[in-house]
C-alpha cells in the first residue's frame, strides 16, 4: 500500500510540473488537477512493483529530496565544469593516456551505485564500464591514468575526484 | 535575439552532419552507436532552440519524448552488440 | 543585460557541442570517443537550455504570458531527462563494447580484461 501511494504521489508531482501555468488555482486549472489525480492513480497501480521494488521508502525523507538538487547544482556542476575543460584541452592537444582501473565504491544500495556510476560518468575524465554486483566494485575507464593510480590493484572512489567528496555526498543522499 | 537562435540552430545542424561522418566511417559497431547518441543529443538541443525560434512551446514536449525514446534505442542496440539479447 | 547573459550561455553551449563533435572525430578508440560524447555534449546542451531558460524568464517578466513559464519548466525537465539518460546510455555502450571484445586500444592498464581472462 505504501509503495502504491509513493508511486502515485511521484507521478502526480511529475504531472504537476508538466502542466504548470495552465490556470488560476496557484498555477494549475481545475480540470488538469482532476485528470492528474486519476492518471496518477492509474500509473501507480500499473507500475508500483517496478518503481518501489524493495519496499523501502528511504527516499521519501524530505531532507534527502532537498539534498539531491543541492548536490546536483553545487558539487556535481563544479566537477562537471572542471572535467569538461580538462577533456576540451585533451580534444585540442590529442594527449591521452587511457586505461581501465578497478574502483571500490563502498555503497550498499542499488540507488547509491546508480548515482555514483552516473556521477563518475559525468565527472573528471572517467567513465564507468562494468559493475561487479557481488563486491559492489566498478570498473572505470580513465582518459588519463595518473602514475600513482596505475600500480594499485583497487582504487578508492574518493581518489577520482578533486574538489569535493562526491561519494560522501551520495552516501548522505541515498543511504 | 531571434537571429542568434537561428545561427545556433544552423551551427547545430552543421555539427549533426559532422557527427554523421563518424556514423558513416566508424570502423566498428560501438563507434556508430556513439555517433548516433551524439546526434540524438544534438537533435534534442536543436528542438529546444527551435521551440524558442518558432514560438511553439509544444516542440519542447516533443524533445522530452525524443530524449527518452532515443535512450531506449541506445540501450536496445547496446544490448544487441553486447550479446545479451 | 539579461539578453547578453542568454547569449553568452548559448555561445558556451555551442562551443562545447562543437568540441564534443571534434572529439568524436579525433580520438583514437571507442572509450575516449565516449568521453568526448558524454561529457561535452551533455554539458553543452545544459548550457543551451540555460540560455533558453534565462531568455524565457526575461520574456515572462516582460509580457507576463504563461506560455514562457511552460517553456522554462519543460526545458528544465528535458535537460534533466537528457543528463540522466545520456550517462546511463554511455555506460551501456561502454559495457557492450567491452563485451563485444573491443579492448581500449592505446591503454596503460586494463584491470577488467585481467579479471575476464582469469575467469
Amino acid at each position: 500500500m505504501i509503495r502504491l501511494l509513493a508511486t502515485a504521489i511521484a507521478a502526480f508531482v511529475a504531472y504537476l510540473f508538466l502542466t504548470a501555468g495552465s490556470g488560476t488555482i496557484i498555477l494549475w486549472s481545475e480540470s488538469e488537477l482532476i485528470i492528474g489525480c486519476i492518471l496518477a492513480i492509474i500509473v501507480g497501480i500499473a507500475s508500483y512493483r517496478i518503481f518501489c521494488r524493495t519496499g523501502s521508502v528511504r527516499m521519501a525523507n524530505p531532507i534527502r529530496l532537498i539534498l539531491l538538487p543541492v548536490y546536483a547544482i553545487i558539487p556535481l556542476f563544479i566537477e562537471m565544469a572542471r572535467a569538461n575543460i580538462d577533456v576540451a584541452i585533451r580534444v585540442i592537444t590529442g594527449n591521452v593516456k587511457p586505461g581501465i582501473v578497478r574502483v571500490n565504491t563502498g555503497m550498499k544500495t542499488d540507488l547509491g551505485m546508480l548515482l555514483l556510476a552516473n556521477s563518475i560518468t559525468l565527472t573528471p575524465g572517467t567513465l564507468s564500464v562494468e559493475i561487479d554486483d557481488a563486491t559492489k566494485q566498478l570498473y572505470v575507464h580513465l582518459i588519463n591514468v595518473p602514475d600513482e593510480l596505475r600500480d594499485k590493484k583497487v582504487v578508492e572512489a574518493r581518489e577520482l575526484f578533486s574538489f569535493f567528496n562526491i561519494p560522501g555526498w551520495i552516501r548522505r543522499i541515498a543511504e | 535575439m531571434n537571429d542568434i537562435f537561428f545561427i545556433a540552430i544552423a551551427v547545430l545542424g552543421l555539427l549533426i552532419l559532422f557527427a554523421a561522418l563518424r556514423l558513416a566511417i566508424g570502423p566498428t559497431a560501438p563507434d556508430r552507436v556513439v555517433a548516433l547518441d551524439t546526434i540524438n543529443t544534438l537533435v534534442v538541443g536543436g528542438m529546444i532552440l527551435l521551440a524558442v525560434y518558432l514560438g511553439q512551446t509544444i516542440f519542447v514536449d516533443v524533445a522530452i519524448v525524443y530524449a527518452l525514446l532515443s535512450f531506449l534505442g541506445t540501450i536496445a542496440i547496446s544490448k544487441y552488440i553486447g550479446g545479451e539479447l | 543585460m539579461i539578453q547578453t547573459a542568454a547569449m553568452i550561455c548559448l555561445g558556451i553551449g555551442i562551443l562545447f557541442n562543437t568540441l564534443g563533435v571534434i572529439g568524436i572525430l579525433r580520438f583514437p578508440d571507442v572509450y575516449t570517443r565516449l568521453h568526448a560524447e558524454t561529457k561535452m555534449t551533455t554539458f553543452g546542451t545544459i548550457f543551451l537550455a540555460l540560455g533558453v531558460i534565462i531568455y524565457a524568464g526575461w520574456m515572462l517578466s516582460g509580457t507576463n504570458d504563461s506560455q514562457y513559464l511552460t517553456l522554462a519548466i519543460h526545458t528544465a525537465i528535458a535537460v534533466i531527462a537528457l543528463a540522466f539518460t545520456n550517462a546511463t546510455g554511455s555506460h551501456a555502450i561502454a559495457r557492450a563494447a567491452h563485451r563485444s571484445g573491443q579492448l581500449p586500444d592505446p591503454s596503460v592498464v586494463d584491470r577488467l580484461a585481467e579479471v575476464k581472462s582469469r575467469d
